[in-house]
């Protein structure tokens, strides 16, 4: 069989990088460690340039008969996995070496994650999604419990592996399903077979089941009790990637799965949505406005925002043959969300360094001895809120967007839910910004008020920051990104 | 200058203070004279360029939007960066960008605690671009984002700047600084508001597809000929209408979602309660103006008597609960809930009349009353209190502070020959004769409860009037040497007071760019 590696060469990469990063560790002494983050970061950022080569020349490819396809929406969602990587080794860097153990093994399984990432955005078949799914998943097992010494840290890890591991069955036992009733696990067999199964009860089961699975992963409501434990328990850095690069590995599952494989069945999974979304944005921002962590808050938010994501998938249903607005509005939802998210767990990273707490009362005057983190904190909190003309206002758009043009009563419903729920959220995010500029500073401070933020947690501040600025006054940069992917499901 | 007229001269008057603000950070923080100097100069600029589009504005076709530029910006949902003026809008952008400098000049050495001047000028430079924004934007998303940017400014100016006075919320057990209550207070009730409106844009761009021959329009031109053709009708306009009215009636404030308004005015400082209550609150009754009435001017007819009957409310309500307050502040703060509802009665009348008086009413009621918080300002930064109880005989503590405080508050009462008079009279005038159809008895009610209220006010002004200015001091200002009004004050105010009688003795320096255009809204979205 002819293998294209321009096509596999993103993947190829980076499995280049970590076992590179892997033998580097058993080769340098100890004094020399931060080597491997070096090469981890230099290897993530080689891994971006064939997916600049490929989006130039548009480049469109079907490999391994079908089961893994690299199209816009695959260069897509690798660049926000990559981009997404990237930042998160920069605010590892100081993070895992003040942590003095394991530098080596930590990078090398970021770096498996992001693999499993990226296999999955190519993924045209069950199993495949299935195997990148759980290479994704498994060092996150491991990570969430890298503080070894922290008890949290080991709750953390434990909540996260046996929810986990439910989850996963439950996603294998649906996936088994679709493949017994279809007779295939490649998705556009499934699509072509499911119009005529939509009444099968076993079908309904399979697709249900295939949701609750990916509704885990992306902690949406009621299947979200893990996330609050296994965010504030792992270390920040973890945590960053969980909520960003785990999560949108979780909603490139339900979106090819839904609007690629299960397109004809967007009756069944569409209300199951419709639920999932109104009670993750509802739950998710009431429990956030009792949140006195600031980990945890963000936890809550990622529910919340999860939510929102969900949204478009809902309209889907009444939206009948045009399937691109929703899918379109997610994936922009995904980009801007997870750049912004990331920008506000470096600045979590940073102030905690400085105030010594994760507690939103040790924040109080951060400003006034640290403005510049001050206006970060507020740039990346007052943007997840959604406020204009930050880069968290189009994604917010787009969504409302989605329902509105479907135009149905229950998504109109859905439109004034997230509406409301909008507000809510402002709340909280906005008593970040009052505790950063408005509280007086405690007289007596646990943290080192003029700790210097390593260079590498600057930088991925100023790129996430930069970005959405850039974004939030030209969303068309961002919103290209959904007009390539809308041909996918136009095609399919 | 064709650069000028095609876009250009309106692109400066919006983005020059944002950009001003970014230059503003890289000053350092010691050197306050380049700060101020820096900001003066972004604002004049900013001012001058609108003078200039005034100067070259043509007042022989004042529906006409002017100096448009229609760029395409975000390709994806169709929203482009189409901004201009016509003749509604320039009295108010005029307004505004002209507030701005006063503001500054007042601010030279007026400084809410914690000082930090480069803070407080970066915010009213980014709130300058989101207050001029709104008024030239001719797209509903970049009307959105206007209308949005001018919250965050906002939100820090009264949560850092802002009354440090602990007071106890209804229902909390703790006590908490009343900035801290105000700030959130307002960014809530205004962004509760405002999500709807933008769910009411989305409806309009949704259902603007067929009428348009299949393109989606967020363009409101574009939208105005579409509804006077009739595009928008039925239990979807009505529909639509409620979500937009409840971003701009927040925004006014129309009773009863007026309550954050006393907070925010009198916790704000001194500046941000200026602009708050002269420009923030116009941002609501123009979109009124600009987007509900001629969008859904159908709908509009339905929903007319409801928000006269809303409005004449204000205006009793807020007389009334003016009586009841100890504080002057509050009490000026209230006075904009009772201005308003004559401004919104004005505009529920649908007719020209009606529409003119809210437009003249708006810009009065931006030089009144930003005038009377300055003064309110001088006057707390001089007695440490805003308590009427305590004040007394300022006009022979200070005679020229106590002179202005006397004339803007008989400019504010409506008396005749003075700005705020105008308003008031013509919204009444217009709804003894409502647009044909509208039910005359919900009109000529309003009517005679608006006059109540008009009493009312001259009560609540006098009222207020004899407890600050009037009278012997108090002893405990025995021996207190005041001084008087300083340059920087005067220079401040000096042109507002100029401007009151200006637009009071000669109403067409209004009037005369706002006629045409309203005359030929009404005609179009009602059929002449």
């Amino acid at each position: 069989m002819e293998i294209d590696y321009l096509a596999l060469s993103p993947e190829l990469t980076v499995a280049a990088t970590l076992v590179g990063v892997l033998a580097l560790d058993l080769a340098v002494p100890r004094r020399l460690k931060f080597l491997t983050a070096v090469v981890a970061i230099v290897g993530v950022s080689f891994a971006a340039l064939p997916l600049v080569v490929m989006a130039v020349r548009g480049f469109d490819r079907v490999l391994f008969s079908g089961s893994f396809v690299v199209d816009d929406f695959a260069l897509v969602l690798k660049g926000l996995f990559i981009v997404g990587a990237y930042l998160v080794l920069l605010m590892s860097v100081s993070y895992i070496e003040g942590d003095r153990y394991y530098q080596g093994e930590y990078y090398f399984l970021i770096l498996s994650s992001l693999l499993g990432s990226l296999v999955m955005a190519s993924a045209r078949d069950l199993i495949v999604l299935f195997v990148g799914l759980e290479l994704v998943t498994g060092p996150l097992f491991l990570l969430t419990g890298w503080r070894k010494g922290d008890v949290k840290s080991n709750e953390s890890s434990l909540k996260f592996f046996i929810i986990g591991v439910l989850s996963t069955a439950i996603l294998l036992y649906g996936m088994s399903m679709l493949y017994g009733l279809t007779g295939s696990v490649v998705f556009v067999d499934i699509a072509a077979a499911a119009p005529s199964l939509v009444r099968e009860p076993a079908f309904v089961l399979a697709t249900l089941f295939c949701f609750i699975g990916f509704g885990f992963k992306v902690s949406a409501v009621p299947f979200h009790f893990w996330a609050p434990d296994t965010y504030e328990g792992a270390p920040t850095p973890v945590t960053a990637y969980l909520s960003v690069n785990s999560a949108a590995s979780g909603f490139v599952g339900l979106l090819v799965l839904a609007y690629l494989a299960l397109p004809g069945a967007a009756q069944i999974w569409a209300p199951a949505i419709w639920v999932l979304s109104a009670l993750s944005m509802t739950v998710g921002n009431l429990s956030a406005l009792r949140q006195s962590n600031i980990v945890r808050l963000l936890a809550y938010s990622s529910i919340a925002q999860a939510g929102f994501m969900l949204v478009p998938f809902a309209a889907a249903a009444v939206a009948g043959t045009d399937l691109g607005e929703a899918f379109s509005a997610t994936v922009v939802y995904l980009v801007i969300y997870a750049l912004m998210n990331l920008g506000a767990f470096a600045v979590v990273i940073a102030a905690m360094k400085k105030t010594g707490t994760g507690d939103l009362d040790g924040w109080a005057g951060l400003g006034s001895y640290d403005s510049r983190l001050g206006v970060m904190a507020s740039v990346f909190f007052l943007s997840l809120a959604g406020l204009p003309p930050l880069a968290g206002w189009f994604a917010k758009f787009v969504m409302f967007r989605s329902v509105i043009v479907a135009g149905g009563v229950t998504t109109v419903v859905l439109a004034v839910i997230a509406a409301v729920n909008a507000v809510i959220a402002f709340y909280y995010y906005a008593r970040v910004v009052k505790a950063v500029w408005f509280d007086p500073a405690p007289a007596v401070v646990i943290g080192d008020r003029h700790a210097k933020t390593s260079g590498s947690l600057v930088l991925a501040m100023t790129i996430a920051v930069v970005v959405t600025l850039i974004v939030g006054v030209f969303p068309q940069l961002s919103a290209v990104f959904g007009e390539a992917t809308r041909v996918v499901v136009a095609g399919g | 200058m064709d650069w000028f007229e095609n876009g250009g001269a309106l692109s400066l008057i919006v983005f020059l203070p944002v950009i001003g603000a970014m230059v503003l950070l890289a000053i350092p923080k010691a050197n306050e004279t380049a700060i101020k100097a820096w900001a003066l100069f972004v604002s004049l600029v900013t001012f001058i360029v609108s003078v200039g589009v005034a100067a070259a504005f043509d007042f022989g076709d004042t529906s006409r939007f002017q100096f448009a530029v229609d760029r395409s910006w975000i390709a994806a949902i169709g929203a482009r960066y189409h901004v201009g003026v016509d003749g509604i809008s320039l009295p108010l952008l005029a307004l505004s960008t002209f507030l701005v400098v006063l503001s500054i000049v007042y601010s030279w050495n007026h400084w809410d605690e914690p000082r930090n001047p480069k803070g407080f000028l970066a915010l009213l430079l980014i709130l300058a671009t989101g207050m001029n924004g709104t008024f030239v934007a001719l797209d509903l998303v970049l009307f959105f984002i206007f209308f949005e940017l001018v919250l965050v400014p906002m939100y820090f100016m009264i949560g850092i700047w802002g009354d440090k006075t602990p007071r106890t919320i209804p229902g909390f057990s703790r006590q908490i600084e009343t900035r801290l209550y105000a700030a959130i207070k307002f960014f809530i009730f205004t962004l509760f508001g405002s999500a709807f409106m933008l769910l009411g844009f989305l409806a309009l761009y949704f259902r603007s597809g067929p009428a348009n021959g299949g393109t989606r329009t967020f363009d409101i031109p574009t939208l105005i000929d579409l509804g006077a053709q009739g595009a928008f009708t039925g239990r979807f306009a009505w529909l639509v209408f409620g979500a937009m009215f409840l971003g701009f009636a927040v925004k006014v404030p129309m009773w009863p979602f007026h309550t954050w308004l006393p907070d925010a005015h009198t916790a704000a400082p001194t500046v941000g309660s200026v602009l708050l209550a002269a420009i923030l609150l116009k941002l609501g009754s123009y979109g009124f103006v600009r987007i509900s009435i001629p969008i859904l001017p159908e709908t509009a007819k339905i929903w007319a008597p409801a928000i006269a009957i809303l409005a004449v409310i204000g205006i009793i309500y807020g007389s009334l609960a003016c009586l009841a307050q100890t504080d002057m502040k509050r009490l000026i703060a209230f006075s904009s809930v009772g201005h308003m509802g004559f401004v919104m009665l004005g505009i529920a009348t649908l007719t020209d009349v009606g529409i003119n008086a809210a437009i003249i009413g708006m810009v009065a009621h931006g030089l009144i009353t930003g005038l009377l918080f300055f003064l309110a300002g001088s006057l707390s930064h001089r007695y440490h209190t805003r308590e009427m109880a305590r004040l007394g005989g300022n006009l022979k503590l200070m005679p020229i502070l106590g002179g202005i405080f006397g004339f803007t508050a008989f400019a504010s009462l409506g008396l005749p020959g003075l700005a705020g008079f105008w308003g008031e009279f013509m919204a009444l005038l217009g709804s003894y004769n409502p647009l044909s159809g509208l039910s005359l008895g919900v009109f000529r009610t309003s009517m005679v409860l608006g006059a109540i209220g008009t009493v009312l006010t001259a009560g609540y002004m006098l009222w207020m009037l004899q407890k600050v200015n009037l009278g012997e001091p108090k002893e405990e200002w025995a021996g207190h040497t005041f001084h008087d009004v300083d340059r920087y004050e005067l220079m401040a105010w000096a042109p507002l007071i100029v401007l009151i009688v200006a637009v009071g003795v000669f109403p067409r320096l209004v009037l005369g760019a706002t006629t045409e255009a309203v005359t030929s809204l009404v005609a179009r979205a009602f059929g002449a």
